[in-house]
C-alpha cells in the first residue's frame, strides 16, 4: 500500500487527539447518527434482508474461492470487448502502468471518479510526480483535494467537515484549480453545489482521459459497474477519449445475475437509498459511443496474501458500503484519519493490517481500535465477522504466527512492545489455572483493601485518569460460599 | 435440577454481592445451586486480547469443572457469550491447525448448557415474575455481548417489568456500546472514556436513579465514570434487583 499514510502515530494517540476536537466530534456524531437511522429504516423495508445478506456472502465466498478462474475469464471478456487488461502486483506497479498509459495519450490532465483503489495506491501523488494533474470530481473528494486533506470516510470522504468549513475551502482554493467561486458564496447547500458544478463542468468538457475504479466487474461479460449519486462518475466514464479503470481483484463477480443482490444491498447499506441514483456499466469499447480506448488495471497489492488467511480473507467480501463505519462507536469519536488509511473504521481496522502487514506502529494498533461491540458485524451486508477478524489479527500482533507475505509463506514474529502484556496474560492464566493461588490473591486484595488507591500509577493511569476504580469488597464470593455453605460440595 | 453457578472471576473478586444475589434468587425459585470451587475464569480476556493459546487451558478447565451439571448459570452476558459463541470457535481453530478434535470434544458438553441468568430464568425456569420488589426508577443498558452475542432480546425487560414497585424507563441509545470492551478500556482509554461518558449522560437524561445491566464489567466502567462525573446514578446488577424482596429489600 501507499506510503502516504506511513509515519502515522498509533491509533490510540491519533484517536485521543480526535476525541478532544469538539468540531470534529460534533460533525461526525451528527453525520453518523443521521445515516445510521436512515439505513436501519431502508433495510427494515425489505422482508428478505437476511436472505440477501446470506446470498451476498455466498456469492463473494464462491468467487474468492475460485478467484483465479474468474479473473482469467474476466480478462478474456474484457479483451474480447476491445479493452486491454494490465496486472499490477502492488501500488508501485499500478501507478507506473497508469502514468505510462496517460503519457501515451500525450495528455497532462485527467478527471477522476471517486475510487478507493486509486486512493489506496496514492495514484494522484504518483501522477503529480510525473507531471500529470488529476482532478477529483466527486463533490466530497473535490473538497478533500482542494484543501490537501485526506479522506476520512469511505463514502463521504469529507464527513469531518461542515458546511461553513466547505464554503471557506471553496472560496480560498477553487480559483487555484480552475473556475473560482462567486464572490458572495454562502454556505447554502444549493449555492455550494452550483459552485462545484460549474467548476467541475469545465474539467469534464476539457478532459481527454478519465480514471475510475469500479464497484463490480462481471467475469462473464467483462462489464464494469460504478454506482454513485452525483452523476460525475457517468461524466468521467463517458466523455473522455481514454478510460483507465483501476480495480482491486476482489471486485469480480461471476455473472450479471449476481448484481441483482448487491444492487439492492449496497445502496440501502450505504446511503439508505432503495436504489442509487446513477448506475453506470461499461463493457470494453463501442464505436462512436464513450471512450475509444479502455484499459483495466487489476490491482493485487496484498489481496492474494489476505486471501491465503483462513480467518482474515472474509475482509475481501467487503463491498465498501461504509455501514460499519456509520454504526461504529469508535469511528464516531476517533474520526477517519486516526486509522491512517483510506479504509477507516471497522473494515479499515481489519483490511489495512492485512493488506499492509502489521509491521508499522499504526498497523499493529489497528486491531485494537475496537471494543468488539459487534455492531459492525450486525450491519454488514456481506456478513463479515469483523470482531472475529480483529481478534485473529490481535493474535498475530501479540504472538506472531504463520502468514503469507508477497506470496511467500512466512512466520511472523510478534510486534514489538507486547512483552509485558504477554507476561501479565501468562501470569493471569497461571493464577486462574490454580484456584488456590487465585484465592490467596483475592484474600490479599481484600485484606489490604483500605490501602488501595482509587487512581493507579503506570499503565493503569489510562483507566483511572477518567474513571474511579471499584472498591475491593471485604470478602470474595468464594470465601463467603465456603463460610456459609462450606460443608456442601465445598471440596468440588 | 443440579445447577452450577459460574460467577466469573470479576464478580467473584470484586462483586460478591451479585453472586449472593443469584444464590438467593435461584434458591427462592426452588433451584438447587452449587458453586464448584475449581472454577476461575472463562478465558475471555485472554482470547479477546489475542492470547488464544492462553485461553485454551482455561476453557478446558471450565469444561472439567462444569461438565456434569444439568445447567450452568452465569450473571454475565459477556462470559456467557464466551462459552456459547467462542468455545466452539476455539475447537474449530484447533482442528484447522491440525491438532485434531480433542479440544472441540472437550468443550462441546458445556456449550449448550451454559445460560446467562435472565435466559435461564425465562427460557429454562419459564418465569418472568420472580416475586421481586424494588421501588426505584431504573433504566436498562443491554450490553453488547448480551444484546448481540447472546441475543437476550427483551428477556431482561420482561423480568424487570414484573418487579413490584420498579419503574422501568427507556435508555436513549441503549444499543450503543458503553466503551468498556475489556482491554480496550486501557488500550484506547480516551475513546473508551468518551463512550462511557455519553452512556452515563444518556442514562442521566432519563431521570433514573439506577442504571441496570446484566454484566458487572460494563457496570464497573460505567460506575467509575459516574463517580468521576458526580452523577446521582448508581450502577446495579440485574441479579441484585431480582433478588430484592419486600422482606429483604436491596438498597
Ligand atoms: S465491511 Fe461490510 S459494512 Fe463495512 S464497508 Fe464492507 S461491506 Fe460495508
Amino acid at each position: 500500500m501507499t506510503g502516504t499514510y506511513l509515519g502515522m502515530p498509533a491509533f490510540p494517540k491519533a484517536a485521543a487527539d480526535a476525541v478532544h476536537n469538539p468540531t470534529l466530534r460534533g460533525n461526525l456524531r451528527h453525520a453518523t447518527h443521521t445515516i445510521r437511522a436512515k439505513r436501519a429504516k431502508a433495510v427494515g423495508e425489505l422482508s428478505d434482508w437476511a436472505e440477501l445478506r446470506e446470498a451476498g456472502r455466498r456469492i463473494k465466498d464462491h468467487t474468492l474461492r475460485h478467484l483465479d478462474r474468474y479473473l482469467l475469464q474476466l480478462e478474456e471478456s474484457v479483451t474480447a470487448a476491445g479493452g486491454t487488461v494490465h496486472w499490477a502486483a502492488d501500488a508501485d506497479e499500478a501507478n507506473r502502468i497508469v502514468a505510462r498509459l496517460v503519457k501515451e495519450t500525450g495528455e497532462s490532465e485527467v478527471v477522476k471518479v471517486k475510487s478507493m483503489a486509486t486512493q489506496e495506491i496514492g495514484l494522484n501523488e504518483a501522477l503529480e510526480a510525473e507531471g500529470i494533474r488529476a482532478y477529483e470530481t466527486d463533490l466530497a473528494e473535490l473538497i478533500v483535494q482542494l484543501c490537501k486533506d485526506r479522506p476520512s470516510h469511505i463514502l463521504v470522504p469529507a464527513i469531518h467537515r461542515n458546511r461553513g468549513e466547505i464554503r471557506d475551502i471553496f472560496r480560498a482554493e477553487m480559483g487555484e484549480w480552475g473556475r473560482p467561486t462567486p464572490e458572495d458564496l454562502t454556505d447554502a447547500p444549493a449555492e455550494l453545489a452550483e459552485a462545484a458544478r460549474l467548476h467541475l463542468r469545465e474539467k469534464f468538457l476539457r478532459a481527454k482521459v478519465g480514471i475510475s475504479g469500479a464497484n463490480f466487474m462481471v467475469a462473464e461479460t467483462g462489464t464494469l459497474v460504478v454506482v454513485e449519486s452525483e452523476g460525475n462518475g457517468r461524466m468521467c466514464l463517458t466523455l473522455p477519449e481514454t478510460l483507465i479503470s483501476v480495480v482491486g481483484i476482489e471486485k469480480v463477480v461471476p455473472a450479471w445475475r449476481d448484481l441483482e443482490v448487491f444492487l439492492q444491498t449496497l445502496p440501502r447499506s450505504s446511503t439508505a437509498e432503495r436504489m442509487n441514483p446513477y448506475t453506470s456499466m461499461w463493457t470494453g469499447t463501442t464505436d462512436e459511443d464513450g471512450p475509444r480506448t479502455f484499459h483495466l488495471v487489476l490491482l493485487d497489492n496484498g489481496r492474494t496474501d489476505t486471501l491465503a488467511d483462513r480467518v482474515g480473507r472474509q475482509a475481501l467480501r467487503c463491498i465498501r458500503c461504509s455501514a460499519c463505519l456509520n454504526v461504529c462507536p469508535v469511528y464516531e469519536r476517533a474520526g477517519g484519519h486516526a486509522y491512517g488509511s483510506v479504509y477507516p473504521g471497522p473494515i479499515g481496522a481489519i483490511l489495512s493490517p492485512q493488506l499492509r502487514g502489521t509491521a508499522s506502529e499504526i498497523d499493529a494498533s489497528l486491531p485494537y481500535a475496537s471494543s468488539l461491540c459487534g455492531a459492525c458485524y450486525e450491519v454488514c451486508p456481506v456478513a463479515i465477522d469483523i470482531p472475529e477478524v480483529l481478534v485473529h489479527l490481535r493474535e498475530r500482533v501479540v504472538e506472531g504466527g504463520p502468514a503469507v507475505r508477497e506470496g511467500n509463506r512466512v512466520v511472523l514474529r510478534p510486534a514489538k512492545g507486547h512483552a509485558a502484556e504477554r507476561a501479565a496474560m501468562r501470569a493471569a492464566r497461571w493464577a486462574f489455572s490454580h484456584p488456590g493461588a487465585l484465592r490467596a490473591g483475592q484474600r490479599l486484595a481484600s485484606r489490604t483493601r483500605r490501602l488501595h488507591p482509587r487512581t493507579l500509577p503506570g499503565p493503569g493511569r489510562a483507566w483511572s485518569g477518567t474513571r474511579d476504580l471499584p472498591a475491593v469488597p471485604p470478602e470474595p464470593f468464594r470465601d463467603w460460599w465456603q463460610r456459609t455453605r462450606g460443608g456442601k460440595d465445598g471440596a468440588r | 435440577m443440579r445447577v452450577a453457578l459460574f460467577l466469573t472471576c470479576v464478580n467473584d473478586t470484586l462483586y460478591p454481592d451479585t453472586g449472593r444475589a443469584v444464590v438467593k434468587l435461584l434458591t427462592r425459585l426452588g433451584v438447587d445451586v452449587d458453586f464448584p470451587m475449581g472454577q476461575s475464569c472463562c478465558g475471555q480476556a485472554h482470547y479477546n486480547t489475542g492470547y488464544r493459546h492462553e485461553a485454551e487451558p482455561l476453557a478446558r478447565q471450565f469444561s472439567d469443572v462444569f461438565r456434569d451439571y444439568e445447567a450452568i448459570v452465569t450473571p454475565s452476558g459477556s462470559c456467557g457469550a464466551m462459552v456459547r459463541e467462542l468455545y466452539p470457535r476455539l475447537g474449530e481453530r484447533a482442528r484447522a491447525e491440525g491438532r485434531g478434535d480433542a479440544l472441540a470434544r472437550t468443550l462441546a458438553p458445556v456449550v449448550p448448557k451454559t445460560y446467562e441468568l435472565t435466559e435461564f430464568l425465562v427460557d429454562v425456569l419459564g418465569v418472568t415474575d420472580v416475586g421481586a420488589y424494588y421501588p426505584h426508577r431504573v433504566t436498562y443498558h443491554p450490553t453488547c455481548h448480551g444484546l448481540r452475542g447472546l441475543g437476550l432480546g427483551d428477556r431482561p425487560h420482561r423480568l424487570l417489568r414484573a418487579v413490584k414497585g420498579l419503574e422501568l424507563v427507556e435508555l436513549p441509545g441503549a444499543e450503543e456500546c458503553c466503551g468498556f470492551g475489556g482491554t480496550f478500556a486501557l488500550k484506547n482509554a480516551e475513546v473508551s472514556a468518551a463512550m462511557g461518558a455519553d452512556k452515563v449522560r444518556n442514562a442521566e437524561s432519563t431521570g433514573a436513579e439506577v442504571l441496570c445491566a446484566a454484566d458487572n464489567s460494563c457496570l464497573m466502567h460505567l460506575g467509575g465514570t459516574m463517580s468521576r462525573l458526580r452523577t446521582d446514578l448508581r450502577p446495579v446488577h440485574i441479579a441484585e434487583i431480582l433478588a430484592s424482596t419486600e422482606e429483604e429489600p436491596a438498597v
